[in-house]
């Protein structure tokens, strides 16, 4: 469809052209700009920071705050900057979205293929879960987590972002799962495969664009959440935005924007570099059915 | 989607029932059964609760004595409450409405056979991947008079610039729609632009032989086929405006005054910080009634539509 | 993308996390504060090295963000899950609240032994203690009042320091004369409380002070010395610079350090800043009680309450609980954070003047009865009424509401919270 200037006469449709990449590109500038600000602040000096402007380029670029913010800033009482609460965050996410996409493909393998009367009613019930104000859940969550001996611990953390993963991925892999031919499931069938070796050997294989969108979306999501870490987890078992936060609110102090913003790089290199690898993927999977639901 | 009835059973085909066939239709029951059973205790067993605690005494922490409708009462003369409400509707409106005007911009841009376009999609999508607890104290900068992009204006010598609406009460709340547009019209491009990929493009050829210009192809036959598209964003943007709640924080804390509080917001210091967790908690009610108004019927459409 | 690579790393790290949580020594303090700055944090190593040295390891959960907002969720996330951390930094009517929920630990035994009765100011006794109990371990004690100069501009407006309010408005028209930010204030809710419970007690006198923000008497909340306070308000907005919105107060006190602004309204922690910077009280700077209230000091005070915690861990703290009251730490401590030790027993020799004044102004406001609770930091009323009434204070500060809505809203907003 991207044909539909074709029409037009070539000395127009070339300033069209202009005109488009004049736009896209001058957009692009201006979604950079916190980037930019915060990139550019990160290699300034604190002397230039105060002085000068936030626009300007750094006049003698030093990545000592980079430095600082990895290796000795201090959160607390103890000085040994935010290294050791990336790998924490690591360890939360990585299992939690494992195991969230893994149940989502489960449950939308079963919502599609293996329905059952009132299926729809059960998938609406599960989406309506995405729409929950988490702030809202804090206290029965942390009671029950206490009653499970699971309180203020890493696996706590993962189960809480699992529960309040699952409407989406389930979501996201109905609405791909809705879209693949029934045929190929029943032939599956006739061949005596059972419920498991279906999922594994013929929905699992083709399923890569929606599960790069729901690792991107339960990756990012879960990396970049505050409430559940603050509430959740504690000391140096925090993660990753819990320390940003401590790091960067602290109530008194002399401020070092140039640690903050290091920091804050830091904090969003992982998910930046999901987007960025993966961002054609996800584009891609959005389109194999996502968008529909 | 109230309505249980009879669904046609599309896979397993009905022959002689023998055990394999009782342990072959349970288990895809059983594979769901756990998710099923920790949204209904986590979601719908905490919706409950909530709604419970709404009519109890609660103050610091939870107490289970009834006080009626007292929290409701409470809350509906709160003059703050009255604050958040209007600031959702003028954030919840422009939010989505520009989100959504802006998305599909970019995308028609973007689907223009761009050259880069893999350079360029990253860069609208990125404030995605970004919360607010990193992009906050950028933000604050960015938009404060005296350090952002007022001074930045001055020392270029436009020295009439003005932009102070971070520390006017009246306009703070655009300060809000803006970085909340920055984040979150990305991904709805990315939406449309898997919409816009989607289309058949015989209809689009066809619509060219009889003579249509650009502009009326998107207006007449593009834009209407987005239709699911626009629909699936209005539904993530409604929601995320609904628990917007760290944008608030990093960016004015709800202030200048309380001319930026939100529901979010409101609910979160009343229960947390006032000490007034009843009250908290009808507002939490509020909020959960407000998304079921909007999610509700939606997905009753939804389901129905692919049933046929 | 491999998935069984992914699940195998999974597995090893939900391993790894199990393994760390269930390493828990018995003599340990779990300390959740929100003391997360340099010279802070500075100030609580050496109490956790005295600790350490007793043979207690010191588990340490920092909640920095919005003056322990989000430090008090985590709290009721872990109350809630029966997992309370050992000590816990609060202050004023939370201190009441959270010991009225039963969690608190008791430290009656410790305090008599150490006589802590004897040298620790009874307005202070009053939220250590929970029906006579002692439930929390004071660190210093805060004052609010006060008034923070830079000392070339003051000598540049003529050198004299303002003792009332019509001498401050003279100063502040002189500082702006000089072209500098007249009052650096940085507008955040309980900034705004600050400044506004020091009008209050420069308008009114303490016994005013007492009946409008301690009782929370209506007739005094809506009267003519509080629509004099709020047309005082109204009249220090038009000193602040445009900026000065959700600015933090550390930034302000930059701008009087720097020069840039001539003076700020501002607690005793301020003074920490200018120590920071390398500047000398009296000679860089100035401290003075804000004009009209010398003779009263509005106090806050951080304390490290403990919870019951059982068994071992209750060792550790009342080893914490100790260590807090050791007299060279209350030294160390106060000389840091800028604040008086909260022991009236302790030789003001080691510290500056500023200090030296706050002990001195400290001990002679609590004989003379004039100690009183900061509202905007929970010491004057309970979260609650407190946030209400910053709420009414914040709006009109920033010109949403007009001083006589202000007068009439103080009033109905406390009895809507109460």
């Amino acid at each position: 469809m991207s044909a539909a200037h074709e029409t037009v006469s070539p000395g127009s449709a070339r300033a069209a052209r202009y005109v488009i990449y004049a736009a896209l590109i001058f957009l692009a500038l201006v979604y950079l700009l916190p980037l930019y600000v915060m990139l550019s602040t990160s290699l300034k000096s604190l002397d230039e920071i105060r002085g000068g402007d936030m626009l300007a380029l750094p006049g003698d670029p030093s990545i000592a705050a980079w430095v600082k913010a990895w290796g000795e800033a201090c959160i607390g009482v103890s000085c040994v900057g935010i290294k050791g609460y990336f790998w924490n965050s690591i360890k939360m996410v990585v299992p939690a979205v494992v195991i969230s996409t893994l149940l989502g493909a489960l449950n939308g393998y079963v919502l599609t293929k293996w329905r059952f009367p009132g299926h729809k009613l059960v998938f609406g019930m599960m989406l309506f879960a995405c729409f929950i104000p988490f702030q809202a859940v804090l206290i029965p969550m942390a009671r029950l987590l206490g009653a499970a001996g699971l309180s203020n611990s890493t696996a706590g953390l993962v189960f809480v972002h699992v529960v309040y993963g699952l409407g989406f991925t389930t979501l996201f892999f109905r609405n791909y799962y809705e879209a693949f031919p029934d045929e190929l499931v029943k032939a599956a069938m006739i061949d005596g495969a059972g419920f498991f070796k279906i999922f594994w050997r013929i929905l699992l294989p083709s399923s890569g664009p929606i599960i790069v969108v729901t690792v991107i979306y339960q990756f990012t999501n879960i990396w970049n959440d505050f409430l559940f870490g603050v509430s959740f987890s504690s000391g140096e078992a925090s993660p990753m935005t819990v320390a940003l936060n401590n790091l960067v609110s602290s109530s008194t102090g002399v401020k070092e924007y140039n640690v903050d913003m290091a920091a804050a790089v830091f904090a969003a290199l992982p998910t930046l570099f999901v987007y960025i690898v993966a961002g054609r993927y996800f584009v891609r999977g959005l389109m194999a059915g996502a968008v529909k639901g | 989607m109230t309505t249980i009835e009879p669904m046609p059973v599309v896979v397993p085909e009905r022959r002689k029932p023998s055990l394999a066939d009782g342990l072959r239709n349970g288990l895809p029951k059983l594979v769901l059964a756990p998710s099923f059973a920790i949204i209904l205790v986590f979601v719908y067993g905490f919706i409950l609760w909530t709604v419970y605690l709404s009519f109890t005494t609660s103050k610091m922490m939870p107490i289970y004595k009834w006080g009626g409708f007292d929290a409701y009462y409470r809350l509906w003369s709160q003059p703050n409450w009255y604050v958040a409400m209007q600031n959702l509707a003028i954030f919840g409106i422009l939010y989505i409405g520009i989100c959504i005007a802006i998305g599909l911009f970019i995308a028609i841009l973007m689907d223009q056979r761009i050259r880069a376009e893999g350079v360029l999609r990253p860069i609208f999508l990125y404030p995605m991947a970004l919360s607010f607890v990193v992009t906050g104290t950028a933000w604050k900068w960015f938009l404060n008079p005296g350090l952002g992009l007022e001074n930045t204006m001055h020392n270029l010598g436009w020295e009439s610039f003005k932009f102070d609406w971070l520390v006017n009460p009246k306009m703070a709340i655009y300060t809000v729609v803006i970085a909340g547009v920055w984040q979150a019209s990305g991904f709805v491009m990315a939406m449309f632009l898997a919409g816009l990929r989607g289309i058949d493009g015989e209809i689009i050829k066809a619509a060219q032989i009889d003579g249509a210009s650009t502009v009326s192809i998107y207006r007449r036959i593009i834009i209407p086929l987005l239709r699911p598209v626009f629909l699936s964003a209005f539904i993530v943007l409604a929601h995320m405006a609904i628990k917007s709640y760290d944008l608030v924080i990093a960016l004015t804390g709800g202030g200048p005054g309380n001319a930026t509080e939100l529901p979010s917001t409101f609910m979160y210091s009343y229960t947390f910080t006032r000490n007034q967790m009843n009250v908290g908690s009808a507002s939490a009610v509020m909020m959960l009634m407000g998304i079921t108004a909007i999610i509700v019927p939606y997905l009753y459409s939804e389901l129905r539509e692919k049933n046929q | 993308m491999n998935i069984r690579m992914i699940s195998k790393l999974a597995a090893g790290a939900a391993m790894l996390a199990m393994v760390a949580g269930t390493a828990k020594s018995a003599e340990q303090v779990e300390v959740l504060h929100w003391w997360t700055s340099g010279g802070e944090a500075a100030a609580l190593n050496v109490l956790k090295e005295n600790l350490q040295k007793q043979g207690v390891t010191w588990k340490d959960m920092p909640v920095a963000g919005g003056a322990g907002s989000a430090a008090m969720t985590a709290l009721r996330a872990r109350v809630t899950a029966g997992d309370p951390p050992t000590a816990v930094q609060l202050l004023g009517f939370d201190l009441r609240d959270w010991s009225e929920m039963g969690v608190a630990a008791n430290l009656d035994d410790l305090a008599a032994k150490e006589g802590w009765d004897k040298v620790i100011p009874p307005a202070l006794q009053a939220f250590s203690k929970y029906e006579g109990h002692w439930v929390a371990a004071p660190v210093n004690i805060h004052s609010t009042n006060w008034l923070w100069l830079n000392k070339a501009a003051l000598d540049k407006a003529g050198g004299k320091v303002p003792t009332n309010l019509d001498e401050l408005i003279t100063l502040l028209d002189a500082f702006k004369a000089q072209g500098i930010t007249a009052l650096a204030h940085g507008g955040v809710p309980w900034q705004d409380g600050t400044l506004w419970e020091a009008v209050v007690l420069s308008t009114g006198g303490p016994d005013f002070y007492k009946k409008a923000v301690l009782d929370a008497d209506p007739a005094a909340l809506s009267g003519d010395t509080m629509k004099k306070v709020f047309d005082t308000m109204s009249k220090l907005r038009t000193y602040f610079d445009p900026n000065f919105s959700g600015r933090e107060w550390n930034l302000s006190t930059a701008l009087v350090i720097e020069g840039k602004a001539g003076a700020q309204e501002m607690g005793d922690w301020s003074k920490g800043e200018w120590l920071r910077a390398n500047k000398k009280p009296g000679t860089d700077f100035v401290c003075i009680r804000f004009p009209g209230t010398q003779g009263s000091v509005l106090f806050n005070a951080d304390q490290f309450m403990m919870f019951d915690v059982g068994g071992d861990a209750e060792k550790a703290q009342q080893k914490m609980a100790s260590a807090v009251e050791n007299p060279a730490f209350q030294i160390a401590f106060n000389t840091v954070k800028g604040s008086v030790p909260a022991r009236t027993d302790i030789s003001d020799e080691k510290f500056d003047d500023c200090g030296k004044k706050g002990m001195k102004d400290l001990n002679e406001a609590s004989t003379k009865g004039t100690l009183m609770g900061s509202l905007a930091h929970g010491y004057a009323q309970p979260a609650a009424v407190k946030e209400a009434m910053l709420d009414v204070i914040t709006q009109h500060l920033n010109g949403q509401l007009t001083t006589d809505a202000a007068l009439k809203r103080l009033p109905e907003a406390v009895a809507a919270a109460k």
